[in-house]
């Protein structure tokens, strides 16, 4: 019922006033009183979704924002702790000679923050910037306090990189607390002193081959997914019920078992002493001392990540292949189609979305994979996560995990929303 | 497919069996890592492969040394008596509210064994991931599923989300925010107060965040039986007076209780088996199984893990067992023929 209906046509006996709109029992008209009906349970329906909603926004959304925003583009270690010669730092062009002036207000601040016991974070700070200048300034501050004037002659006279302008430039990118230095570094390009951007030097571009890296596996899990799951959909959903029940059960269980326990598995499996490895030597296929290495390299990664995620395509290349009438392939041969155009043509266009709504999720979640990479990956099978994961646990350089982290969660978003339009994240199933 | 009309040629019939032949090997490489791991977990050897012994089927070959190594690597004392009436008598003393359990065996056990004791975290930490996880979860998916629900794609994508964005992103941005100051907390305390509130390396971080990744599963499954639901049960039930509580827990709760279990099911098992959040959020004691499992791996791997993932396989046997059960009973509910 549309809103003009209460106007044009009132049911006889109706209360209605001089202009002829419905009136409600307390002598409101009716459209007024709908539309307050109506706001009551819009906000009913979101109180019921708002105590998830603030628990999500408050455990999950702002935290991730707060990393990848607030600590890959701002790290105040070194201004926070040596606010003086930041000051300075910053009026620096970053070309001249360093001045008198910088040296001494360094000297004070590199005492002062001996003195508070925090120079390690501001050296390992400098360090990010230019490698070896940790134990420099460590080294110079153990001094700092007895230094006399003039301090530039000092500084030089503890460690003749003082003289070095790189030094100072290392200083001042340091200082800035607001920076794109971690962004840039993870797309393997430096930011410059002067502000401009140039390529990292060779040895030290990763990033970005890793994530093409991550790229390429996830890629390849997607396609042998595609590839081992098609199959598998295709006969559950053409066998009578209870026989498609007990495979899907099958299908279920891997699903169900824990990620760590099918990794450990296929260490049992793959690993050089492993059952594959003794099954082809009993074979002859290879003999007893050339076992093939199957795990700790990117082989293992891949083949453990495929078996892991492909229950998560076949679940929905089957759901749309259930809903695929039967008569349409039948209606195919009737006229005169072989088998394979009856498939190629008629049945498998028709299974499409099933093909996409799995291809893309299995691909979203084998782009963030860390466990798996981590556990059979040996060297040459880490994925990107595996890099954030360093730089949080190990190396400490928070804000170019925060860095990293926000590149792969652009990405993955921009899947998600892919995601979203093409399937609809309503359809997602589980089992 | 099932099966090949009589008048198949033979074309159709070879490519009928190849066929058939490619999904068995489908299903074996899906089934047999999950199969192998049983046997090789009762090996004699601290190996992860079938030694010759186990090929012949001699019982020297295999021994409940792993499964045994479960319960007591780890105790400060593994030589003290063991035996069934000392077990009842911890068991009993310790459950009843008046006596302390004696010191024993069973308590060294129970407090020292590191698997034990990742057995103890595990359900712990699960147990109230899951209830927060269910209950918010719950209450989410019945405002989403009404059609009043202002916003709902982008509320929707954003409740979804730690189901999309990538494990490590998600406990490094925790661990960073639980660790600092910086949380909100710190804003309304001031600073000294909230260094009590710091989460990172606490049992609720932990529980927060298992929480948080659990909902999506609860809300997708809680949403696919509200699909089903038919609403005009619950106009009847106001209609005959009901108020709104009363038709929740008698009318619509019972229907779609099947949902809320599996959701329930799937937010346990996620947090059961999430080792990124407890590998940067949880302190040294609040180590999970599957935490105690990476480690393991890492470092000195031995059959227990085969051992443990031999427990673990059966615990998902029977979680599958009763969602499929709970799957029939929504289906029989909802007057759909059981498939």
């Amino acid at each position: 019922m549309t809103d003009a209906s209460y106007q044009t046509a009132p049911l006889p006996g109706a209360p209605s006033d001089a202009s002829g709109a419905l009136l409600a029992a307390d002598g409101t008209p009716l459209k007024q009183r709908l539309r307050q009906a109506m706001k009551v349970s819009r906000r009913r329906a979101f109180l019921l979704v708002a105590p998830l909603l603030v628990f999500i926004l408050a455990s999950f959304v702002v935290p991730i924002v707060a990393l990848l925003l607030y600590q890959g583009a701002y790290n105040d270690t070194y201004e926070a702790r040596m606010p003086a010669s930041t000051a300075l730092l910053q009026q620096w062009d970053g070309v001249s000679e360093p001045t008198e002036e910088m040296a001494a207000a360094m000297v004070a601040d590199l005492a002062a923050a001996r003195e508070s016991k925090e120079i390690g974070k501001v050296a390992s700070r400098v360090n990010q910037e230019l490698s070896g200048t940790r134990s420099l300034m460590t080294k110079t501050a153990r001094r700092a306090a007895k230094m006399e004037p003039p301090y530039l002659a000092a500084l030089i006279d503890r460690d003749k990189d003082w003289a070095d302008i790189e030094t100072w430039g290392a200083m001042k990118l340091a200082s800035t607390s607001l920076t794109p230095a971690f962004y840039a570094n993870a797309i393997d390009m430096k930011y410059m002193p002067d502000g401009s951007f140039e390529d990292q030097e060779e040895q030290r571009q990763i990033y970005v081959s890793l994530f093409v890296r991550t790229l390429l596996v996830s890629g390849g899990v997607m396609i042998a997914c595609i590839f081992l799951g098609f199959p598998v959909a295709y006969l559950i959903a053409h066998l009578p019920a209870r026989k498609a029940n007990l495979l899907i059960i099958l299908v279920l269980l891997p699903f169900w078992t824990s990620l760590l326990v099918r990794t450990t598995a296929w260490i049992a499996m793959l690993q050089s002493q492993g059952v594959l490895n003794d099954m082809l030597v009993f074979l002859g296929v290879t003999s007893d001392d050339s076992r093939f290495s199957l795990i700790y390299n990117m082989t293992g990664t891949v083949v453990a990540m495929t078996h892991i995620l492909l229950p998560f395509m076949i679940l929905p290349i089957y759901s749309v292949m259930k809903a695929i009438p039967p008569s349409h392939v039948r209606a195919a041969k009737s006229l005169g189609a072989t088998d394979w155009t009856a498939f190629w043509r008629v049945y498998f266009p028709a299974t499409i979305p099933g093909i996409g709504a799995g291809g893309l999720l299995v691909f979203i979640l084998a782009i963030g994979y860390y466990i798996t990479p981590a556990l059979v990956g040996g060297s040459d099978g880490q994925l990107i996560s595996n890099a954030i994961a360093y730089h949080m646990q190990r190396s400490l350089n928070y804000s170019l995990a925060a860095a990293l982290g926000g590149i792969l969660l652009l990405g993955v978003l921009v899947l998600y929303w892919l995601y979203d339009r093409i399937v609809g994240i309503d359809n997602m199933k589980l089992g | 497919m099932s099966s090949l009309p009589p008048y198949a040629s033979t074309g159709q019939k070879v490519w009928h069996y190849t066929f058939l032949v490619i999904c068995a090997l489908i299903f074996i490489f899906l089934i047999t890592p999950i199969l192998i791991i049983a046997p090789l977990s009762f090996n004699a050897e601290p190996y992860f492969s079938f030694t010759d012994g186990m090929l012949s089927f001699d019982s020297e070959a295999y021994s409940l040394r792993w499964y045994q190594d479960i319960a007591q690597n780890g105790m400060a004392n593994p030589d003290q008596p063991t035996s069934w009436p000392l077990f009842w008598e911890w068991l009993w003393k310790g459950l009843s509210p008046f006596h302390t359990a004696p010191p024993s065996f069973y308590t060294d056990m129970w407090e020292n064994a590191q698997w034990i004791r990742a057995m103890r975290n595990s359900f712990f930490i699960g147990f109230f991931a899951t209830i927060i996880a269910v209950t918010l979860g719950t209450l989410a998916a019945i405002g989403l599923s009404r059609s009043e629900m202002p916003a709902r794609g982008l509320i929707m994508s954003v409740l979804i989300s730690p189901l999309i964005v990538p494990l490590v992103v998600t406990a490094a941005g925790m661990f960073y925010f639980y660790s600092n100051n910086f949380n909100p907390s710190s804003w309304l305390l001031g600073n000294e107060e909230a260094d009590r509130w710091i989460l990172a390396q606490t049992y609720l971080g932990v529980i927060l965040a298992h929480a948080a990744l659990g909902t999506p599963f609860v809300i997708i499954t809680v949403t696919a039986t509200l699909v089903g639901f038919d609403k005009s049960l619950v106009r009847a039930g106001a209609s005959m007076g009901a108020g709104p509580a009363q038709t929740f827990w008698k009318i619509q709760m019972p229907l779609i209780l099947p949902g809320v279990i599996s959701g329930g099911l799937f937010a346990f098992i996620t947090s059961f088996d999430e080792v990124v959040a407890v590998l940067f959020l949880a302190g040294p004691e609040h180590r999970t199984i599957p935490r105690q499992m990476y480690s393991g791996i890492r470092e000195q791997i031995s059959p227990t893990i085969l051992a443990v993932a031999t427990i673990l396989v059966i615990l998902s046997v029977i979680l599958l067992a009763t969602l499929e059960l709970l799957r029939r009973r929504s289906e029989r509910l909802r007057g759909m023929s059981p498939s």
